[in-house]
């Protein structure tokens, strides 16, 4: 038996989307699981996996074509099997719907009801539009399907008048989620797995840093940096600045002071080729409540730290409200993930492409230092891990620059030599 | 813990506030030499005299008013109305002098009053006296209404109720005066604008206030033994209506049915019903349901009288209506 596909939701606000490319042809054997098509949504574009087994009768809406959700895409079923009723159908269905939606009546208010109880629930009955696109259904069910990505029209309801509830969703759901395989009897009793849809900035998130981390041979180098004298040229600064200036746009100042002395460290991978870049352009990673995102700062070596802090700002205030534009959050040069605001002492990062470089920032802490007079003295220090793309950057060339890095950090009228 | 009736519960509440405060004085048809016509206020007479236990003519509006002069110039009334059903002849005294003074007089004059006595229907009293008249109160900015429906709530509400500043409309119901439950020796307030959850539950969630409470209790458990955990709120005070926790329950259990003895139309469980039905929308897995007495005066015919009024079959019924059972 022949089955349809049909446009899926792909993501929660997506009303209709671009069919950007089949990669599978009419003719083709195609299997649960296999990418049919690639999306293009208003997010992002997505793949379209196969839900069904069975070879590929007809495509429906090609290449380049729109379709809106519920739309027939393709046919699935098997080799030779006549598709002309399945087409007709829904070729009526697309007939009927362009009628009922060009045509929809003012809401008839419903006569004046009976107070008695039962003849309420009747006039509730009836005052409900009963077209073939109206799905009854409760607010939770919507809301929990909205949630799972199922389509309501793909599930069937089982309260009255065949409202769909939150039982029939989660039965939908458990028998599109694959079983999960041989789980013990005692987890299976605990409660429910929660699986939750990607939304656009996960799915980037998540592609790039598994480019970078699986294509880029990363290797790290650590040092700790005394930064008590940085902190007083920032209580200097400070007291004068009409804003205060943070510790990151010291930072970015100064690796962009590092990075000048050091421009094979400002370089990405490309291919045949290593570009050196011209312009020194500092990440900043910023945590926003479901995702993470760098913003910018454009030619740090060419701006002054106050005026870095003042970008910075905007940038990050836009960055956690979700406002920035790819102009201010791509194409850096350099990056520096900063997780010491979350007590996290020392860590490593994966690269931010197009550069070959990452720096990561542990919390300032006071610790025993041996000094050079061999004197046991109290300092504030920082940790710091740089990850570099081995591609790029070799250790040597990585190390002069963390190095000089360092010693600009420890002493930041070095910045100046 | 003692169990005493609720009759006694109040009692004690009016006692010992008027033995705290010398301002509190209790007024109204019956309540001195007859010991009240539900003896609520036995002994009161003997005890603090009839300058604080007042009986008065058979005048609900002249009484009333009275009291709120009283409660002008200082002093702290308990007004005892022989059943609600009679308030109705004060109502223009409560409405727009009680509730409006304060506000019309720019905060200069306050009205710490209490209007309290049986509301809603009791058995064989037919269309006139068999009324609960909560809504109509609760609709006037201005009072506070509360409704308990145990021995330990209506104490505690009632003495919260003497020392607050402002007219307060007291429900209490002929046929809960008998109630028993456990009230502590110790004294005790209970702040108004705290439901109680008087059973947890996780399926279901049963608003009710007043004397249906212990229908709605008998029904959670039957439901219980169809398997389904229901939770049983009790509004307790009216208004201020504490509307959080009413949510955070329907919130986990998706359905609702409110249980108001009252008509359907404009009452307190018509308007919990709607705030539900707005502030969980995406919440709920079935349209709210409300159990209230039938829209009709009250029969006199027993069966009749019992049959319009809300019951645990009706309120398994719609249970199951938004249960899907």
């Amino acid at each position: 038996m022949a089955e349809k596909l049909l446009m899926l939701a792909l993501s929660p606000t997506m009303e209709k989307a671009l069919i950007s490319s089949w990669l599978k042809k009419e003719g083709d054997t195609v299997s649960t699981g296999d990418i049919l098509c690639e999306v293009e949504t208003d997010k992002a574009t997505m793949d379209y996996e196969s839900i069904v087994d069975g070879v590929l009768l007809k495509i429906v809406v090609p290449e380049g074509a729109e379709a809106a959700v519920g739309d027939l895409i393709a046919i699935v079923g098997e080799e030779g099997e006549d598709v002309s009723d399945l087409l007709e159908e829904a070729a009526a269905e697309t007939k009927k719907d362009a009628k009922t939606a060009s045509k929809i009546p003012p809401d008839e208010a419903p006569a004046a009801a009976d107070t008695d109880q039962e003849v309420a629930a009747d006039v509730e009955t009836e005052a409900e539009p009963s077209g073939s696109d109206f799905i009854r259904s409760s607010p939770l069910a919507r809301k929990l399907a909205a949630e799972y990505s199922l389509n309501l029209a793909d599930i069937a309801g089982s309260g009255p008048a065949g409202r769909i509830v939150k039982a029939d969703v989660d039965a939908a759901r458990s028998t599109v989620r694959k079983a999960p395989a041989k789980a013990p009897a005692a987890v299976q009793a605990a409660r429910e797995d929660i699986v939750i849809p990607h939304n656009n900035v996960r799915r980037i998130v998540a592609e790039r840093l598994a480019e970078s981390k699986f294509s880029a041979p990363h290797y790290y180098l650590k040092v700790s940096a005394e930064v008590d004298r940085l902190m007083d040229a920032r209580r200097q600064l400070n007291k004068t600045a009409a804003e205060s200036v943070s510790v990151n746009a010291f930072l970015i100042k100064l690796a962009a002071e590092a990075l000048k002395r050091h421009p094979r460290v400002n370089a990405g991978w490309n291919g045949d080729s290593i570009i050196q870049f011209g312009r020194i352009d500092i990440g900043l990673a910023v945590a926003q409540e479901d995702g993470l995102i760098t913003p910018v700062v454009r030619d740090a070596a060419g701006k002054g730290i106050l005026q870095i802090n003042e970008e910075l700002a905007i940038l990050v205030d836009k960055a956690q409200n979700n406002r920035l534009t790819p102009e201010e959050y791509t194409g850096a040069t350099f990056t520096i993930s900063s997780l010491g605001s979350f007590g996290i002492d020392d860590f490593t990062a994966i690269i931010n492409p197009p550069g070959s470089a990452i720096l990561a920032v542990g919390a300032i802490k006071k610790d025993v230092v041996v000094s050079d007079d061999d004197e046991i003295v109290i300092r504030s220090l920082m940790r710091l891990s740089l990850s570099c793309d081995h591609r790029t950057i070799d250790g040597a060339v990585g190390a002069l620059f963390l190095n000089d890095l360092k010693q600009m950090i420890e002493s930041p009228i070095r910045a100046l030599y | 813990m003692a169990e005493i009736t609720y009759r006694e519960a109040i009692r004690q509440a009016i006692d010992e506030e008027m033995s705290r405060d010398e301002r509190v004085f209790i007024l109204g048809e019956e309540v001195a030499e007859y010991d009240g016509a539900y003896k609520v206020t036995q002994g009161l007479l003997d005890k603090y005299g009839d300058r604080r236990v007042m009986d008065t003519p058979i005048s609900e509006e002249g009484f009333t008013g009275f009291g709120i002069g009283a409660a002008m110039a200082g002093l702290r009334p308990i007004v005892e109305w022989m059943t609600f059903n009679f308030s109705l002849m004060a109502y223009d005294q409560v409405v727009n002098n009680a509730a409006k003074m304060l506000y019309m007089s720019g905060g200069q004059i306050k009205i710490p009053i209490v209007f309290r006595g049986p509301n809603g229907p009791a058995e064989y009293l037919a269309a006139q006296h068999s009324q609960a008249l909560q809504s109509i109160y609760a609709h006037i900015p201005g009072l506070k209404v509360v409704a308990p429906a145990t021995p330990y709530d209506a104490k505690g509400l009632l003495k919260t109720a003497i020392r607050d500043d402002n007219p307060v409309i007291f429900l209490e119901a002929e046929m809960m005066y008998s109630w028993k439950g456990e009230v502590p020796q110790e004294e005790y307030l209970i702040p108004f604008g705290q439901a109680d959850i008087k059973r947890k539950g996780t399926d279901i969630t049963l608003v009710t206030h007043a004397k249906p409470l212990r229908m709605v209790l008998e029904a959670a458990a039957e439901l219980e033994k169809m398997g389904v955990d229901a939770e049983v709120i009790d509004l307790r005070s009216i208004r201020p209506l504490d509307e959080k926790t009413i949510y955070e329950s329907v919130r986990r259990s998706n359905r609702c049915v409110v249980i108001d003895e009252s008509w359907p139309f404009a009452s307190v469980g018509s308007h919990v019903a709607w705030l539900v039905s707005r502030n969980c929308f995406d919440m709920l897995d079935a349209p709210v349901e409300l159990v209230s007495s039938d829209d009709v005066p009250m029969p006199y015919n027993h069966k009749l009288e019992l049959a319009v009024q809300p019951s645990v079959e009706k309120i398994l019924t719609a249970a199951k209506k938004v249960l899907y059972l």
